[in-house]
């Protein structure tokens, strides 16, 4: 059976939904977004991850039409949103806040939205109704906001702001005043109800798991640009920079010089007297340029002999034990004093583990495993 | 610590006497049954009853209420615009100044504020009378509302105006729908504190009157400087007991909205 992936934004002849057309938007001297690009197509679910200051909160208020442009355009549908008020936009906005009105039942602040677009009575007591059993929260539609828990406040305003079916729907850190139990039950009821009505999502997120759990592509920022947009198992294998590399998950980066061996093979000279590092890429790098092997803990494996026809192996000590219970992370110091974290699934009882702090052990990983990046 | 002590007990009771006692003694001789108002001769309601068939007293409380009811309306519109100006209006060109301007009749002395209302009005209206009181007494409380109201305002989730516009609102719509309700404690104890301040001033309402208005203060006032008479004990009672009420419900109501913004807030935390 294959399963049709859903990839629009590999299709040249689908319209995207959004388009950012070399949007920037300064406040006085500070640059918040810097000429930026990015289409968005329907039914996606795009996350927008980066620190805090990176542009991607300012991202999503340009969407929902709090702020404008300071140049360049943003179309929705096809039509320049520049001069349409928030209230005009079929956009709507879950914040961060959750932003309930707190002089309102749960039931009156569904249909607050729906009030407004002069729909008739019994229909918005059938919306309202549909809005309340998909989240959940029918039992308690008569109760005021600050009666309700956090994680069933955060499903009234998912319901809110879904209730006028919105083209795109804004998701501000949906999740972050949850707990982290709930927050990943939570990312798989957002992902669920996505899929169920079809909307397009938009999040804004700090959390690399949140944004690597939910979405169907996610835009790594940084100072007010888009550093990479992928899907999340590219953006975690073949990251185009350190920045992202570094960003997602836990990652070794280390700097060396390239030597062309192959079509798209590499030696990366990283310490002297040490065996270089050998990995294929697809980037093309000249002949001693700079160069930075991003390699992934778990893809490195921990063995007390020297495994037999690894391609890159090396010798180091073991400095520091991280228990995690399911996983162990090793610091490992290598010659010259680079350090390297290595995972290990923990398979067997700690009581016969063989690894203990000081112990001299050997790293090793394949050819593809690590991936080289310019910058 | 130890709560209670004679120093504690000494100084509270000095305190409250301080304020409290020429209050007291005159609620106390309102109920005298003499003429003299030093001499007391048994209780009795009977000043009480001879104010209620005083008509000149009761045509003063009648302006007084009108304008005061007045007036405070007037003057909780005008300033709950001013506070939502200042607090949501962004940054624009002289907003300290202008924040500042708002807040400054608070501690201009009510002679000056008098005499000026009293220029402005002389060549604009041909007589003066009630309705100069109402716009006298409306702009001296019109910063006392917008303080009590900006107050409210500053610790508003301003999110939520912007989930009204989000969810289809016009401006007026989310100020109407959402602001209002919200901040309706504090405009209405911005009201009654207008009312109150409206109800006893006398100073102000002198400057801005003409022959035919005259408010309780001024009628007080003016009764006084014939000799205090036991109605005008009865009568202050009564107003006594009016403002009491009204600062009564004023901090209750400021109370209870300080109550449910912290429910607000806590349930915002999660």
């Amino acid at each position: 059976m294959t399963l049709d992936v859903f990839a629009p934004w590999e299709d040249p002849t689908e319209k995207p939904l959004i388009q950012f057309k070399g949007v920037t938007k300064r406040y006085g001297s500070f640059t918040a977004i810097d000429n930026l690009t990015q289409d968005i197509y329907a039914r996606e679910f795009f996350a927008l991850l980066g620190p805090s200051g990176c542009g991607k909160t300012t991202m999503m208020r340009m969407l929902a039409g709090f702020e404008t442009p300071t140049e360049g355009q943003i179309l929705i549908a096809g039509q320049d949103m520049a001069a349409v008020p928030p209230n005009e936009r079929a956009v709507n906005m879950m914040f961060q806040s959750y932003a309930l009105f707190p002089h309102l039942s749960i039931w009156d602040n569904i249909a607050f939205g729906l009030r407004r677009m002069k729909m008739p009575k019994a229909q918005i007591e059938e919306r309202v109704e549909d809005m309340l059993r998909l989240t959940r929260m029918t039992q308690f539609s008569r109760r005021k906001p600050h009666q309700v828990s956090g994680g069933q406040r955060q499903r009234v305003a998912l319901a809110r702001s879904l209730a006028r079916a919105p083209k795109l729907l804004l998701l501000d850190e949906p999740l972050g005043a949850l707990d982290k139990k709930l927050r990943e039950e939570t990312q798989f009821e957002l992902m669920d109800i996505q899929e169920k009505t079809g909307t397009t999502f938009v999040i804004v997120t700090h959390d690399q798991e949140e944004a690597m759990t939910v979405a169907s592509r996610v835009a790594v920022m940084d100072h007010g640009k888009i550093i990479q947009v992928s899907t999340p198992p590219k953006i975690y294998e073949e990251p185009n920079s350190v920045y992202v590399a570094d960003f997602i998950g836990d990652v070794n980066i280390i700097e060396g010089a390239a030597h062309k061996t192959s079509d798209d093979g590499y030696d990366i000279k990283w310490a002297e007297g040490q065996e270089p590092i050998h990995a294929k890429t697809t980037a093309v790098l000249n002949e001693g340029q700079k160069a930075f092997v991003a390699l992934r803990p778990e893809k490195i494996s921990i063995a007390e002999e020297k495994p037999e026809g690894a391609v890159n192996a090396v010798k180091g000590k073991i400095i520091d034990i991280g228990y995690l219970g399911n996983i162990s992370t090793y610091h490992v110091e290598l010659p010259g004093g680079v350090m390297v974290k290595a995972q290990a699934t923990n398979t067997r009882r700690l009581s016969r583990r063989n690894f203990s702090w000081e112990d001299e052990v050997w790293l090793s990983w394949t050819l593809t495993a690590a991936s080289v990046l310019e910058r | 610590m130890k709560r209670f002590t004679w120093f504690n007990a000494t100084s509270l009771t000095l305190g409250f006497a301080f304020l409290y006692l020429p209050m007291i003694i005159l609620v106390i001789y309102s109920f005298n049954a003499s003429k003299l108002v030093t001499v007391w001769a048994g209780f009795s309601t009977k000043w009480y009853g001879e104010l209620m068939r005083n008509d000149q007293m009761l045509d003063a409380a009648w302006v007084t209420i009108k304008v005061a009811v007045a007036s405070s309306t007037l003057a909780t519109i005008l300033g709950t615009m001013a506070a939502y100006v200042m607090v949501r209006g962004g940054r624009f060109m002289g907003r300290t100044l202008f924040s500042g301007m708002i807040f400054a009749p608070l501690v201009m002395p009510e002679v000056i504020t008098g005499l000026s209302l009293f220029l402005l009005f002389k060549p604009i209206f041909t007589q003066m009378g009630a309705h100069t009181i109402i716009l006298a007494h409306a702009t001296f409380a019109m910063c006392y509302v917008s303080v009590v109201v900006s107050s409210r305002l500053v610790s508003f989730d301003k999110s939520l105006e912007e989930a009204a516009l989000d969810l289809g609102c016009t401006p007026f719509e989310s100020f109407r729908l959402v602001t209002l309700p919200i901040i309706a404690p504090a405009v209405i104890s911005g009201w009654l504190l207008a009312f109150t301040l409206s109800l006893d001033d006398l100073v102000i309402a002198n400057f801005t009157t003409g022959p035919d208005a005259t408010t309780l203060p001024m009628k007080i006032w003016s009764a006084v400087r014939l000799g205090v008479n036991p109605q005008i004990n009865a009568l202050s009672t009564l107003m006594i007991g009016v403002v009491t009420i009204g600062v009564i419900i004023a901090s209750i109501s400021t109370k209870r909205a300080a109550l449910r913004q912290k429910a607000d807030e806590q349930a915002a935390a999660g």
